[in-house]
């Protein structure tokens, strides 16, 4: 990546130091243009961010930072609150497990948001003016009296300080039984899927109270189950196709043309077993935590534990790519297994051009991926390192041969400091990582003289 | 790297000799670090799946990777011989009934109790109890073939088999035993909040496990009887060192109070 990398850091705790567990941020998406960054939170909340347009306006002089601004506060809203199952008698969490953004259509913005249960459709509209001058009420709203109104006036707008608004406009509930994991709009801009543990719905934006069922993999009885859904995404160009990936490594491309439903997949991705590598912690380890296609719909990225693969959609009988994200790790899987780790669910993306993957790890460090060279580099989200313009400086863990200064030994990684959560701007090379209660971004500002 | 707190008092019972590794294409390591390594595995994994949030629902996928992991120890276990020999050491040996946690069950030497031959069966229902416990219930709500758990998730059907148990460790506070009479389990949306105590007090986090289970499962007495079964405290006290989520309300054996506190937070959050 560039030498030259502007790191501004906003601090979602703001004034706090230590980490309340309602903080910390489940789920980090870019809109379409990448002028919006929308936040979830544990605690239910969802924060915006814009990215300010600087007013110089078109950079005419060479390596000016005209055009990149940064990323302010732009609204915060509470978009689920804690619920409680009666039927079940178990809570349900506000935490929001994702956000998607909706292809902006007017001069408002639309949002997905749900958690483990509930999709809530939301506007953000700016205002900017107001009316002033009504007849009947006076500037504080409250009613005149009619004797005292001499002379009619026309209301004008004047333009006040800008206001923004997030209003509910759907809420899609009673959708799932299980744990909504995955969210995804449809290329036809009217529909999108749903997906918790077992089942796949479709819904249209504009219907709540009903949906369509697109996959079921719940067996008729519970015990034979051995398999769950963990994440689905649409076609970013198909509207009828969507894949789905499981527990068990298996990737379903599903074509939704060919049934109701989509239970009998088109395509099944799936790379055979290595017999010599197998362990107890095997299935586990090939559990895909995450899947996303590429911007140009030919290949599809996943997350495995211990790897992040890149799969043809015209190949299914194994990834074309794999890359190691923390193979040192697979001589822990015990200690992973105990203390829960091994469950972890890291997120993967695709750079504007699909040819750089990036993904988490533990210690506050991400992994990015050139497709090209097949080369991997390990960066750490710290604030103590992270000053604005600081350059990010690769790290290492040590895992033999000869040890650099500034290794890091394996068994010194802090494991609760994960990133799991990420996003890469839609155009430009700007990612946005979430680590526990803090979000990163980080420019890459390639001096265009080198391009 | 091993559980902590574990003690490894289990001995490999099969010393078998050089049988594993002759056996098929794949040489298993038959030896006795493995075996232990094996058995530990299969304890964190019971353990893992019993343990679950009182209040919020388990991860379901978390539940199925866990309890695979548990089937795939057992098939090799079952086809090293292994297995046969440990049910039949536990079968033989005098024990209150009903241990789910086969760490303490397993760290006994084999002679003195066990959960005896339910150990299989009591294992596939902790599977099948992991899965059940998110059994949606489509239907109406009313309609007799859904549970309609009480906050203290005490199942109505349970309430024979709860006579029944031979848990003679009662020392535990039994005030999450809800006791709803069969005949009254359709027509209740909320169970009462009585807090009673029958005499062998039902473990909140199973009854948790339990509480969408389709009531075919009344007819497998054994699982029944098995399913009855509540945990010692002891087993328990590692627990909560070894996993960081171990729920609170998991310690009933402290006291009735952390379940009136349950009471208080569920009354909090219904209104």
């Amino acid at each position: 990546m560039g030498e030259d990398a502007e790191s501004p850091k906003i601090n979602h705790t703001f004034l706090r130091d230590y980490v309340t567990e309602a903080d910390v941020i489940s789920t980090v998406e870019f809109n379409q243009t990448g002028d919006l960054l929308a936040t979830g939170d544990k605690g239910g909340r969802v924060v915006i961010f814009q990215r300010e347009i600087d007013s110089k306006g078109e950079s005419e002089e060479v390596g000016d930072i005209g055009d990149s601004g940064e990323y302010n506060v732009y609204s915060t809203f509470q978009s689920h609150e804690p619920d409680f199952d009666y039927l079940k008698s178990l809570e349900i969490e506000e935490k929001i497990n994702k956000i998607r953004w909706l292809p902006q259509q007017n001069a408002a913005h639309f949002l997905l948001s749900t958690n483990d249960k509930t999709v809530k459709l939301w506007k953000v509209s700016e205002r900017d003016k107001r009316p002033e001058g009504y007849n009947l009420k006076d500037e504080e709203g409250r009613l005149k009296d009619i004797s005292t109104i001499t002379s009619l006036q026309v209301p004008v707008l004047k333009p006040t300080d800008l206001m923004v608004e997030v209003r509910p406009r759907r809420v899609f509930s009673n959708g799932h039984t299980y744990h909504v994991n995955s969210i995804s709009v449809n290329s036809d801009g009217e529909t999108y899927l749903s997906a918790d543990d077992l089942r796949i719905n479709m819904w249209h934006l504009g219907i709540t109270d009903r949906s369509f069922n697109i996959v079921d993999i719940k067996p008729a009885n519970m015990e034979d189950l051995t398999e769950v859904i963990t994440a689905a995404e649409f076609h970013p160009q198909h509207c009828h196709l969507f894949v789905y990936s499981s527990s068990k490594g298996t990737l379903r491309l599903c074509d939704m043309r060919a049934s109701a439903l989509c239970d009998k997949h088109t395509k099944l991705f799936e790379e055979p077993e290595d017999p010599g590598s197998r362990s107890f912690f095997s299935e586990i380890i090939s559990s895909v935590s995450d899947v996303k296609f590429s911007h140009s719909g030919r290949y599809l990225l996943t997350r495995d534990y211990l790897t992040a693969k890149v799969w043809d959609l015209h190949m299914d009988k194994g990834p074309v790519e794999t890359y190691q994200v923390h193979e040192y790790l697979r001589s822990k899987l015990c200690s992973l297994y105990e203390n829960d780790c091994i469950f972890d669910k890291f997120e993967c993306v695709w750079n504007s051009s699909d040819s750089v993957i990036m993904t988490g790890a533990y210690n506050n460090f991400f992994r990015m991926f050139d497709r090209e060279t097949g080369r991997g580099v390990t960066l750490e989200a710290w604030r103590e390192s992270s000053k604005p313009r600081a350059v990010l400086r690769t790290r290492r863990v040590y895992t033999g041969g000869k040890r650099r200064r500034g290794d890091m030994g394996v068994d010194s990684l802090d494991f609760t400091k994960k990133i799991l959560h990420m996003a890469w701007h839609p155009s430009e090379n700007i990612i946005a990582i979430a680590a526990t209660n803090n979000l990163y971004i980080f420019q890459d500002r390639v001096n265009p003289e080198t391009q | 790297m091993f559980a902590k707190g574990t003690k490894r008092k289990f001995s490999d019972p099969g010393e078998e000799p050089a049988l594993g590794a002759e056996l098929g294409p794949v040489v298993r390591p038959l030896s006795s670090t493995y075996s232990l390594q094996r058995q530990s595995l299969l304890d964190m994994s019971l353990i893992k799946l019993q343990l679950c949030h009182m209040l919020v629902e388990p991860n379901l996928c978390r539940s199925v990777l866990i309890a695979n992991t548990v089937r795939q120890i057992q098939e090799e276990m079952t086809q090293d011989g292994t297995w046969q020999i440990m049910t039949q050491a536990l079968a033989a040996a005098q024990c209150p009934a009903d241990r789910l946690v086969a760490t303490e069950v397993l760290c006994r030497p084999s002679e003195a109790l066990a959960a005896a031959q339910k150990e299989e069966e009591e294992e596939e229902v902790v599977v099948a109890a992991a899965m059940e416990e998110d059994v949606d219930s489509e239907a109406n709500p009313l309609s007799s073939s859904s549970f309609l758990p009480a906050p203290f998730g005490a199942e109505p059907g349970w309430e024979d088999e709860e006579d029944d148990s031979e848990d003679e460790d009662s020392e535990e506070c039994p005030s999450d035993a809800e006791d709803v009479p069969d005949s009254r389990r359709g027509d209740q949306v909320f169970g009462t909040f009585e807090i009673k105590h029958p005499a062998p007090p039902p473990d909140p986090a199973l009854e948790e496990l339990f509480s969408d289970v389709d009531p075919s499962y009344y007819d497998l007495d054994t699982v029944l009887t098995g399913m009855q079964s509540t945990p010692k405290m002891g087993p328990y006290d590692l627990l909560d060192s070894l996993s960081p989520h171990a729920a609170p309300a998991l310690s009933t054996g402290t006291s009735c109070r952390s379940d009136l506190n349950e009471l208080d937070h569920i009354m909090e959050i219904i209104s």
